[in-house]
């Protein structure tokens, strides 16, 4: 299955000051696919992820980000291939001196983009995720639903072919997780590639109703693929 | 040249989007301005001492390079008959250009510092002075110091090395310091853009972090830290090269009666090489914050 995924693990490990978070692990993220990562606190979740968008690099194994091989990225490469991976944080970090539309427009001022082209797709998108009223607010100004949306606009400005997302909705209540899950599935139609990271079973079984999905479980330090249950 | 200009308008007019992105830092950005500018200040005091130690230093060797003084000591009956010997010796000595007594008049004059305008100098048992200026080639002093002691016993010759070498030394010596000086300034001042920026990058550690996620490019995030602080630097020396021009200029003139004292400004086009240091300063500014913000970002993920 090698060079079929936008994001591929191939025999990966990982590990830091001595141990093992994860060992042997294999995943081939394809163009339009969907998948949910499950696994307990502390196993690893938010490591792969961070591997997924090139911020670690594994200790054995080989991971390639759009056919690249990781280890042989320079740092503009990185930079480069971020920019078509929209990555959301449960704890998601804004610029708190820039207003909300600022924050969204991010990766546009960074990639050298024409913003007031961009202003339409801006206000859209800021509209689709429902801050049309905050936009002008400063993000420590925002509830953490309103974070989180915050976030999932600013991943997707760029309308990147891929979209992480660790706890997405670890710091909202349940309906404004349906909200930010039924985006999310959405995206997934318009053809985005998608990984989320939760340990959150409900919001899995739910979302699972609308999309086709597959889920992954982090156990014994080994990437396996989840039960039917799920 | 043209893409070199229109890099360095770019520069100075810079990149809004990357402004925008770094935080404004109100002490960080008044500290830099503050020590760019004192440092300027003083290396324009360093660069007037180190000139107008080099001016001294061509002025001694100048003026009293192939320049000899012969002095006569005798008694009054016998002095004009000991001056006329020695006149003639020089007269024929291989390298002597030119050589005249000095008249009492001149002689008072010399004294006049030091015993004030009335000396009688025609009552005072006063050693006949001769200037003596030799050819380019130069005269062979022991030479004539060998005919001197033979013809004319109360001549003693004076070539001025004794002391005039090392006043030279130390003049020169004291342009090297200046220069020294000057140097040490410029590594103090990069140290001091180097902690600042230091500081500015560790302070921003998480708006670097979000850019780098993003997708920014480190010469994005670099760009945004390295035009602020050469910028800073900029003006801060601009308003110290200023500072210091206007304080040399308060420096008395140069004249005969302060000597040394009175010659530190600058002078003539010497008043173009402070506008020099504010461009240096800038750009050890970008070097130093280049380095740092270089290094802080290839520890990042």
């Amino acid at each position: 299955m090698r060079g079929a995924g936008v994001i591929e693990l191939e025999n990966v490990a990982y590990g830091y000051d001595g141990g093992e978070v994860f060992a042997d692990v294999s995943l081939a993220l394809n163009a339009g696919s969907f998948h949910f990562l499950t696994g307990p606190s502390g196993s690893g979740k938010s490591t792969l992820l961070k591997l997924c968008y090139g911020v670690l690099v594994p200790t054995a194994g080989q991971l390639r980000l759009f056919g690249k091989d990781r280890r042989g990225m320079a740092r503009d490469d990185i930079a480069l291939a971020r920019r078509r991976i929209g990555v959301v944080h449960q704890d998601c970090q804004f610029l708190d001196h820039l207003s909300v539309s600022d924050n969204i427009a991010l990766p546009l001022m960074v990639s050298g983009r024409d913003l007031l082209a961009e202003d339409a797709n801006l206000s859209e998108l800021v509209g689709w995720v429902g801050l049309r009223d905050r936009a002008k607010a400063l993000p420590p100004e925002l509830s953490g639903g309103e974070r989180q949306r915050a976030a999932l606009a600013r991943a997707l400005i760029l309308s990147p072919e891929v979209v992480l997302a660790d706890e997405p909705t670890g710091n909202v209540d349940w309906e404004m997780s349906q909200r930010l899950m039924r985006l999310l599935i959405e995206l997934n139609r318009m053809g985005k590639t998608i990984l989320i990271a939760t340990h959150d079973l409900a919001l899995i079984r739910a979302a699972k109703a609308h999309v086709q999905a597959r889920v992954l479980r982090i156990a014994g330090r080994r990437l396996h693929l989840a039960g039917a249950d799920l | 040249m043209k893409p070199l200009l229109d890099q360095l308008a770019g520069f100075v007019l810079g990149d809004v989007r990357a402004d925008q992105v770094v935080p404004p830092t109100g002490i960080t950005a008044r500290l830099t301005l503050f020590s760019a500018a004192v440092m300027a200040f003083v290396a324009v005091c360093a660069l007037s001492l180190a000139l107008a130690a080099g001016r001294l230093a061509d002025r001694w060797e100048n003026e009293l390079a192939r320049t000899a003084t012969l002095r006569i000591s005798a008694p009054s009956a016998q002095m004009a008959a000991q001056t006329k010997a020695a006149l003639r010796v020089l007269e024929t000595t291989t390298g002597v250009a030119e050589a005249r007594a000095l008249s009492d008049a001149e002689q008072a004059a010399l004294l006049a510092p030091w015993f004030g305008p009335d000396l009688p100098v025609d009552q005072l048992p006063i050693p006949r002075l001769i200037e003596i200026v030799e050819t380019d080639e130069g005269m062979d002093g022991e030479g004539l110091r060998l005919r001197l002691a033979a013809e004319v016993p109360g001549a003693v010759l004076d070539d001025h090395n004794r002391w005039r070498t090392p006043l030279v030394l130390a003049a020169e010596r004291f342009r090297l310091l200046g220069l020294v000086v000057l140097l040490l300034i410029g590594a103090a001042m990069a140290a001091m853009i180097t902690l600042a920026a230091n500081a500015s990058l560790a302070a921003n550690a998480q708006v670097i972090s979000v850019l780098r996620l993003v997708g920014a490019r480190d010469s994005f995030i670099a760009g945004a830290f390295v035009r602020r602080f050469t910028l800073r630097a900029l003006f801060g020396a601009a308003f110290g090269v200023a500072l210091g021009c206007g304080a040399i200029l308060l420096l008395p003139r140069a004249q005969v009666e302060g000597g040394f004292l009175t010659g530190l400004g600058f002078q003539g086009w010497h008043w173009l090489l402070p506008l020099v240091i504010v461009p240096l300063a800038a750009a050890v500014a970008y070097a130093a914050t280049r380095a740092a913000a270089q290094i802080t970002l290839r520890n990042m993920p």
